[in-house]
């Protein structure tokens, strides 16, 4: 191979990415160690302030373990219901073709837009929840103002906008698996629950593993339900720490805390992200995948 | 007894799938008595369907809102911000799944996982920096100031699927290529580029789909200009703007995509997506 040519492939698509990065995630470390705030733009050295008063934000930690339960749990149930009917999509059900577009369109509609939608209803006097429930006889439920319904009304506003793309992932990845193994299994005898242990999911593990790593990065940011929901309330009871940034830098407008509190969950993001791959990668090799 | 589960749970899932797509499309129809005064359901026995959410967002006399610009802006934006991440994109992924790129102790896997951490970061931290970066740059409320920073959010996406696409390609078909007097460059572009149509079509979609719902970027680096779909919903949101012409606005803007999910479909059961993500 000659050289230059492997460069002509990665450094313009590279350079493009560190060129729009580079500024923003500089400007970010330097303006941690200012004091921008709303009474004083611009870069001056108060030294390492954020960071000490980021250290003893106990409501910053809280909404980091907050998210990291949530995307957990979200990402898990998308997961597994994802999995289920890229299953019943993939074959052995009447009509469908159709199911697979009604199953995709989630994913397709403006996650900011549908919060809107899912707040009408969630809304607890005239949203359609509530609507519902007192018809079949049951009692409202508080679901935005109280701290348990409102993170289960997150849950399934996030469940909804997103099982669809592991769907899609899982599906497309179920479709171009190779028949050899299904026949063998077969030939063997093998029940569908053997199958599905011994054969399927083990052929499907890079591709699970990719679509739920691509999901965690996509869940930690977790902004558009809770904002528009709850606004991180009761309290702080849903608050994640996109939606916590999000009020400190661009609503307090305290520019400087918020970028320390962004780039420290920048950083914790990446280690986490980083461990989970090596674990993945640790779990799907010696099954020989 | 497993078909009944089945048919169960298929039934109750389409149904959760249904039900606030179909609350939006009943709510953008409602007047305002069936909206207030507590949920209703059925159309002519609740409550008699009206226009006049559809009418205030519609070009007409009682408009509130142009949406047309914006859907117009959401076009240019999306369509150049997939563009340029499935040009960039793909050719970093045929040189990351071809070459071995070392310097010092990082091997291609690190420079994958540098695209794709490059999602991590939350935009509502890069909103300021890139505001000030595109006002130094005058592409602040342009579509090119836009179009890049989407950019830096669809690449990651595109590398991380093209990648495995390519690996996924057989090596004897560039090797046959430059026997035959191509060097790698003609070789990607005449054998490998025809081949990757179904990987670049899924890329293409992911990257439609985020770049179109993007809300972030589109309501902090841009103004009156370049005013996309979606923030110009959210901004009828902002004022006190009733829920029957917020349903009519997010039924309107989520049409055009809710089109993709039957061109994915077709591409699925054609099996041409099937290679894309192995």
């Amino acid at each position: 191979m000659k050289k230059g040519y492997p460069r002509f492939f990665l450094l313009p698509g590279l350079l493009l990415l560190i060129a729009i990065i580079i500024f923003p995630l500089l400007f970010t470390i330097r303006v941690t160690f200012s004091s921008w705030n709303v009474s004083q733009s611009g870069l001056n050295f108060i030294g390492g302030e954020n960071w000490g008063e980021m250290v003893r934000d106990t409501r910053y930690w809280s909404s980091l373990l907050r998210l990291f339960y949530l995307s957990f749990l979200t990402v898990a149930i998308q997961y597994v219901l994802g999995f289920a009917i890229a299953l019943f999509a993939w074959k052995g059900i009447a009509a469908r073709r159709f199911y697979r577009v009604l199953w995709l369109i989630p994913m397709m509609t403006t996650p900011s837009l549908m919060a809107i939608i899912w707040r009408s209803i969630f809304t607890e006097d005239i949203g359609a929840l509530n609507g519902l429930l007192t018809r079949v006889g049951l009692d409202p439920v508080n679901w935005l103002t109280e701290s348990g319904p409102a993170n289960v009304a997150i849950t399934i506003a996030e469940v909804w906008q997103w099982t669809p793309f592991m769907f899609l992932i899982l599906l497309a990845g179920l479709l171009s698996l190779p028949k050899e193994p299904f026949m063998a299994a077969a030939i063997d005898g093998a029940s569908a629950w053997k199958t599905f242990a011994r054969v399927t999911f083990p052929m499907m593990a890079p591709i699970s593993i990719g679509a739920i790593m691509i999901r965690l990065i996509d869940a930690s940011k977790i902004f558009d339900s809770v904002f528009t929901l709850t606004r991180g309330g009761p309290g702080n009871a849903t608050e994640t720490p996109a939606a916590y940034i999000f009020q400190r830098s661009l609503q307090d407008f305290q520019i400087a805390y918020g970028s320390t509190l962004a780039l420290m969950y920048l950083i914790l993001a990446i280690l986490t992200l980083t461990i989970i791959g090596k674990v993945f990668a640790r779990l799907s090799k010696p099954r020989g995948i | 007894m497993y078909k009944v589960l089945k048919a169960t749970f298929i039934t109750i899932w389409s149904l959760f799938v249904l039900f606030p797509i179909m609350w939006a499309i009943t709510t953008s129809f409602k007047p305002e008595s069936a909206v207030v005064n507590g949920a209703t359901f059925i159309p002519f026995l609740e409550y008699q369907p009206s226009l006049i959410g559809w009418k205030a967002i519609l070009p007409g006399p009682d408009s509130l809102t142009n949406l047309l610009t914006p859907t117009l802006n959401s076009f240019i934006v999306t369509a150049g911000a997939t563009a340029v991440s499935l040009i960039f994109g793909s050719l970093a992924a045929y040189g990351l799944s071809r070459f071995t790129y070392g310097w010092k102790n990082y091997s291609n896997a690190d420079i994958i996982f540098f695209f794709v951490s490059q999602r991590i970061m939350p935009p509502v931290v890069l909103a300021i920096p890139f505001f000030l970066l595109l006002k130094e740059l005058k592409l602040l409320d342009t579509h090119l100031g836009l179009i890049l920073v989407l950019t830096s959010g669809l690449m990651p996406i595109v590398v991380w699927l093209m990648v495995d696409f390519f690996n996924a390609l057989p090596r004897e078909i560039d090797e046959m290529a430059m026997l035959e007097g191509c060097n790698p460059i003609q070789a990607f572009f005449r054998t490998i580029l025809p081949l990757s149509k179904p990987g670049l079509t899924v890329a293409g979609m992911f990257c439609v789909i985020f770049g179109w719902n993007d809300i972030f970027f589109a309501l902090t680096l841009t103004a009156t200009k370049v005013l996309t779909l979606p923030v110009a919903v959210i901004a009828l949101n902002g004022t006190v703007t009733p829920y029957w012409i917020l349903a009519a606005s997010t039924v309107f803007s989520i049409i055009p995509l809710v089109g993709l999910a039957f061109v994915i479909e077709r591409f699925l059961s054609r099996g041409n997506l099937g290679g894309a993500v192995r």
